[in-house]
């Protein structure tokens, strides 16, 4: 099949992602060095918020965005072995979701949104920041739109076989993103955008908060699931052996979908505009989607154990060392749950309902999404670039060599930069200060580790420039006729010819999403609309 | 009889969803390390459990309203009557008002080992507060009023941060407590008010 359509297509998306990474890789490292305050000359609340807002739009929602639906694209395409359902509609989403970032992005670099990343009502942003957020949502919703259409075609046309893995992973994803993204969709259009325009006088911060809540915990996982699809489909293959367990894989990705959705209260536990009974049910289903990362983390190592031990890898833990570490995907996914495991057992203070009150808001949080984002799942994003690459291009990747290395300097970017950044949180520093102007001792315990995080962002900043040149490099390399490699989706330890009909669809689960939505929101944002509250006007920052 | 037909359905679709599940060919090592992952999950849920049900370690969630555009004009959170305020009974009662960019009073004194309520209100945008090393942590969200109980074990100068971005001078929001030895302490004279509602 000619997929050089599919290809253009997948290739745009992923370098819209990562043109957005490497620009708000820059400023990460400018944050953190205006932050420490060793540099006077650099100080200034005003640049400082408007490039945290904008690195947090950059590295959230644009690279995550288009990194999913190019690798979706391509997942799509290749799993199924058919041509998008109507590219046009692919690239109106790509336009749309493109000139929604534009859209955004003359204000965040203008400063007139500097209101973060999460809204922050009352106070108020430029009204084209909420249109391009808007846009740039919308756009993805016609990805999500295919991928569904894509799905249920196959199955249409092939009645009763399993759905391929990686395409099973990707509509879950699709699904989850459309009930993520209402959440945030409610808030803008019906709070964010008639402030703005002045439509409407106040509004209620506790609503918009709890609205944030809806969206703010599925879309990390949202983010997560290429990385989990690619440790299940690609991982195996590439490291010589097979995947553990098909049938695990589909369930972890069910419970991940209908679990990440109803518990974003762990957001708010600290709010006063929700009840205490509400939050500890969240932080209860807040536990419960631990359950399909504990199964994926099983499930994988033993894809790797399989690997090392057909390579011939002996004892206990020799198939480790037999394990093909200069294969980048290999090598990522070993660097990816290292730091998922330290980041887990972060994520488990977080989650904790009462224990989170030490850590809430302080610089704990950032180093601990930094390390389950940027680090678990950015470095997968890193590994699908470097396998997609070449297939895209139809050339080889431009260095192998180079490639690891950015790969291990992440991931020792990521501990020097984070480490010290949870240490930061336990000392009481907030996390959302553009300098240290408090007159008391505490603040000089700080000093060492603000100092560690600059070089950390140094060698992350420095790795992020080595990937984007071997990629750029692999682009512009002349074509070589000879080029045959296709994507490789790992085969299963024991193949499965069937799964039960709930494994191979999403509709029962859809409903199970909406009953647990309305068991764990319905009565939360109801309450607003009966309680007699007090709206808040707009304010500037 | 229709909710009997409703639970028979329901009843017969859990057993063949049931039914279907059995038919997945799960490792043995796979089982018992799901049933670990269960077990782990069960032992955290359960103590947080616990203390919310046992200790009342509770996070803030009284979800009362205010309105924060006229707060200096409330009987509670009016000037005079804002700090650290004691009842007959002894009890300690703190109203704290959030504004750009500071806590107001400026600065307070506590007894140590001693039961203290805060009470916190925004009088503009969202705030948060912290004071380090301590689990005296809230959000103050315009709107709402944010109640917190809790004890300083050790006497001390603490800073009272704003941990919420609340507009470019936020690094500047932050004030001062003084938590004193209980027997140093003096109930502060002030007028004791009595307990209204906010929103007349």
């Amino acid at each position: 099949m000619n997929d050089a359509a599919e290809r253009k297509l997948a290739l745009s998306h992923l370098w819209v992602a990562f043109i957005a990474f490497i620009l708000a890789c820059f400023m990460g490292e400018y944050q953190v060095l205006e932050r420490s305050g060793f540099v006077p000359a650099l100080e200034s609340p005003a640049v400082y918020f408007a490039s945290v807002s904008t690195h947090g739009v950059l590295m959230a929602f644009v690279l995550t965005t288009f990194f999913i639906m190019g690798f979706g694209y391509y997942t799509a395409t290749t799993s199924l072995k058919q041509p998008i359902w109507n590219i046009k509609l692919a690239w109106s989403g790509f336009w749309i979701s493109l000139l929604g970032t534009a859209m955004a992005a003359v204000p965040l670099l203008t400063g007139k949104a500097s209101v973060l990343y999460t809204f922050y009502l009352p106070m108020q942003a430029h009204v084209a920041f909420y249109f391009g957020a808007t846009l740039l949502v919308v756009g993805s919703w016609f990805w999500s739109a295919i991928m569904l259409v894509m799905f249920k075609q196959w199955k249409k046309a092939n009645p009763k076989k399993p759905v391929p893995l990686a395409m099973f992973a990707t509509t879950a994803n699709a699904l989850l993103w459309l009930w993520t993204s209402a959440g945030v969709a409610l808030l803008v259009l019906f709070q964010a955008i008639p402030l703005a325009m002045g439509w409407m006088d106040t509004v209620d911060p506790g609503l918009a908060r709890t609205l944030f809540a809806w969206t703010l915990h599925p879309i990390v996982y949202f983010w997560l699931i290429p990385a989990y699809t690619a440790f299940y489909v690609f991982v195996p293959k590439q490291a010589g052996g097979f995947l553990f367990s098909d049938e695990m894989a589909r369930m972890a990705f069910i419970v991940l979908a209908v679990f990440a959705l109803p518990i974003g209260f762990h957001h708010l536990y600290m709010d006063p505009e929700q009840a205490s009974g509400w939050k500890l049910l969240h932080g209860i289903g807040t536990f419960v989607v631990s359950i399909p990362t504990l199964v994926t983390g099983f499930t994988v190592i033993a894809s790797l154990e399989i690997a090392g031990r057909l390579r011939g890898g002996k004892d206990l833990f020799g198939w480790i060392g037999s394990l093909p570490w200069s294969n980048s995907m290999v090598l990522a996914v070993i660097l990816s749950l290292l730091m998922l495991i330290l980041g887990g057992f972060g994520g488990v203070v977080n989650a904790s309902y009462a224990m989170n009150a030490m850590i809430h808001n302080t610089a704990w949080v950032p180093g601990h999404f930094h390390l389950i984002f940027a680090g678990t799942t950015v470095i997968m994003y890193f590994a699908i670039a470097y396998y997609l690459w070449p297939l895209l291009l139809k050339k080889p990747l431009f260095s192998k060599q180079m490639a690891l290395v950015q790969l291990w300097t992440w991931f020792i970017g990521m501990g020097i930069l984070t480490t010290p950044w949870h240490v930061l949180g336990l000392l009481g520093q907030p996390r959302r200060i553009s300098s240290v102007v408090y007159n008391t001792l505490l603040t000089l315990a700080w000093k060492p580790y603000e100092l560690a995080m600059i070089f950390g962002g140094l060698i992350l900043l420095g790795s992020a420039c080595l990937f984007i040149y071997n990629l750029v490099k692999t682009q512009l390399a002349p074509s070589t006729e000879t080029f045959t490699e296709q994507v490789e989706y790992a085969e299963t330890y024991h193949p499965v010819a069937s799964v039960p009909e709930y494994l191979n669809d999403f509709k029962l689960w859809n409903r199970v999403i909406a009953v647990l939505m309305a068991i764990s929101f319905g009565v939360p944002i109801l309450q607003f609309f009966f309680m007699d509250t007090f709206g808040s006007p707009a304010w500037g920052y | 009889m229709q909710i009997e037909s409703y639970l028979r359905e329901f009843k017969g679709f859990i057993q063949d969803f049931c039914a279907q599940l059995r038919l997945i060919h799960v490792d043995h090592l796979e089982k018992k390390w799901i049933n670990i992952a269960f077990l782990i999950v069960a032992l955290l849920v359960g103590i947080i459990m616990f203390d919310a049900f046992v200790h009342g370690i509770n996070p803030p969630g009284k979800v009362e309203t205010i309105d924060s555009a006229s707060l200096h004009l409330s009987k509670e959170f009016a000037e005079s009557n804002l700090g650290v305020q004691a009842n007959d009974n002894g009890e300690i009662m703190i109203r704290m008002v959030a504004g750009r960019y500071s806590f107001f009073p400026k600065s307070i004194t506590v007894p140590a080992e001693t039961k203290l309520t805060f009470r916190w209100v925004s009088m503009d945008v969202l705030h948060g507060v912290h004071i380090p090393m301590t689990n005296m942590s809230t959000m103050i969200v315009p709107g709402y009023v944010a109640e917190i109980t809790t004890s300083f074990p050790k006497p001390g100068e603490y800073p009272v941060l704003c941990n919420e971005y609340c507009g470019l001078g936020h690094n500047h929001m932050w004030s001062n407590i003084s938590v004193v030895a209980k027997e140093d302490w003096h109930t502060p004279a002030k007028p004791l008010i009595k307990e209204e509602s906010n929103n007349e």
